[in-house]
């Protein structure tokens, strides 16, 4: 079923403050807060000097820390778009971090590299649920918040199984129709990503 | 050299087939009577019997026509199937000069390719085409110039670009695949789009096939043989129309084995390109129905040895476990236990 160990599935490593960076800019969905509270314990409070946070969820446990800058952002896509803003007019020196769900990761390393810069350079650590967003590789729509595999595409309404392969472009894990040799016959879902 | 056309349909009612003569230059995948992984890579040179696949490191052969015709099909409905990033375009152009020069070259019944300059001339006879266009302006083509040349060209295509140490898989033309998506994979390293492989990597075979490639020199492509096995002659065997194709698996018998069980061969070869030090990755796809296959006495003794034999990784991974014991039974009436000759040409 699910092929373990796929070397495009990505490797979250932890934040990792950068001492060389001017200015930090941490990503930070739901449980993500608390690999920045893990960094403070560890490293000290100078950082948040130079640090803006842009948050989706509750931050006040940040907001607490009073870093330079922290913004709440309603929804995924409107930090996306304040995120795709800033780069476009970042200079050298600036580090960025994410934290929260892999779904999440994704879409932010994507508009980040989308702004030119080398995913290799992001320090990224997954904190919180395991869902996937999956891509369905049949229609090409994509499900965000995947637990099981199989699922139902929410687009084609195809049964998918969940790869663990993963695209950076795209931001999601594969998913391939299960019962395609013999429709009708896909399993029950499976509660895979809780 | 004139070669033939067949008139014939890779799909609904599955007319291909290959005459007598092209079962012969057939590149049958296995130099041994086993089969696992392996840098199987050797000079893309001529090698093999008259004739044979080998001959022209481009090769065209009777099928050019009509696997032309399947893959501007596959386009209509599926125009993502050939993309490029848009750091590509000069190894597009890379690609289109290396494909027209060598069909050109090796086949002048066919095509030909004039040059004055930058300004080129090129004919291609089977597809009725005739394009006068300014070499490095896209412009003056019908398509980007890599989707232009692979539309009038076997195989599958990636170009693949060199940098930090890596490759990575920047643009392709894919509609005859192994069951991979373009674009799913288009834009990661060469690490990342093996990944689905098993055991090759726990085999180190990714490692010593990338510090290879990342040294492979212009003048001097390189080829290597992999292969799968495919129910009907079916090139268009993409993850993306797998609930098309899937339930094809189901449909052999005993009795029709020898017509529905192709053997699927890539015949890939790796080229540096001049310009852009990018590589083109040719995956030119290959079908054998199992009735060809044992025409040549000893390709059918080795690869019954070879199917009833391999690893349970791969039949898996390859997609072989609804129909393998059927094929390996069928293959057996044409095995006699006698010991075959090292390596892949027919005897």
């Amino acid at each position: 079923m699910l092929v373990k160990g796929i070397k495009s599935r990505p490797v979250y490593t932890g934040l990792g403050i950068d001492p060389y960076a001017r200015r930090h800019i941490f990503t930070i969905e739901g449980e993500g807060v608390e690999a920045v509270l893990d960094q403070v314990k560890t490293n000290g409070s100078a950082f948040l000097a130079t640090s803006e946070f842009l948050c989706v969820g509750t931050a006040t446990r940040l907001e607490a820390l009073k870093p330079h800058d922290l913004w709440t952002a309603p929804t995924i896509p409107i930090l996306l778009y304040r995120l795709r803003a800033m780069l476009q007019n970042a200079k050298m020196g600036l580090r960025v971090y994410i934290s929260g769900t892999e779904g999440f990761i994704g879409q932010v390393m994507q508009v980040a590299i989308e702004c030119g810069i080398d995913f290799n350079s992001i320090r990224t650590e997954h904190r919180g649920s395991e869902a996937r967003r999956v891509q369905c590789v049949h229609c090409k729509g994509i499900t965000d918040d995947v637990k099981t595999s199989p699922f139902i595409c929410t687009h084609c309404g195809l049964s998918l199984l969940v790869r663990d392969h993963y695209s950076r472009r795209i931001a999601a894990f594969q998913g391939v129709c299960i019962d395609a040799e013999e429709p009708g016959t896909a399993p029950a879902p499976e509660l895979m990503f809780p | 050299m004139n070669i033939k056309f067949r008139q014939e349909t890779f799909r609904h009612d599955f007319t291909a087939r290959n005459s007598p003569e092209n079962i012969k230059r057939f590149p049958f995948p296995f130099h041994e009577d086993k089969y696992m992984y392996s840098v199987n890579m050797e000079p893309h040179v001529p090698a093999g019997p008259k004739g044979y696949a080998f001959e022209n490191m481009i090769d065209v052969d009777e099928h050019y026509v009509a696997e032309m015709q399947d893959r501007a099909l596959v386009l209509k409905e599926d125009p993502l199937r050939c993309q490029a990033l848009p750091h590509m375009m000069q190894a597009q152009w890379d690609t289109l000069e290396l494909l027209m020069e060598h069909q050109a070259a090796n086949y002048p019944d066919h095509f030909s390719l004039t040059k004055n300059g930058d300004q080129w001339h090129w004919i291609n006879r089977p597809m009725n085409i005739d394009q006068k266009f300014t070499f490095g302006d896209a412009s003056t083509l019908p398509y980007e110039p890599m989707e232009y040349i692979t539309r009038q060209s076997q195989g599958d295509f990636c170009i693949v670009d060199q940098r930090d140490g890596q490759l990575w898989m920047d643009a392709g033309m894919v509609t005859t695949q192994a069951d991979w998506s373009l674009d799913f994979d288009i834009g990661m390293n060469f690490m990342e789009w093996h990944g689905p492989v098993p055991l090759a990597h726990q085999l180190g075979v990714f490692d010593r096939a990338l510090k290879f490639l990342l040294n492979l020199q212009q003048g001097k492509p390189v080829r290597r043989l992999n292969w799968t096995m495919t129910i009907n002659p079916r090139l268009d065997t993409s993850p993306e129309n797998y609930p098309k194709w899937a339930q094809d698996r189901l449909t052999v018998t005993p009795e029709n084995v020898g017509n529905k069980v192709h053997l699927r061969c890539e015949l890939q070869s790796l080229w540096r390109l001049p310009r852009s030090n990018a590589i083109l990755f040719v995956i030119r796809c290959y079908l054998i129905k199992m009735e060809e296959l044992v025409t040549v006495p000893k390709w059918a003794r080795r690869f019954h040895r070879v199917l009833r034999d391999l690893p349970p990784e791969l039949v898996d991974y390859k997609g072989l476990t609804r129909f393998r014991p059927m094929t390996v039974e069928w293959l057996s009436k044409f095995d006699d236990g006698a010991p075959t000759s090292s390596g892949i040409f027919p005897d």
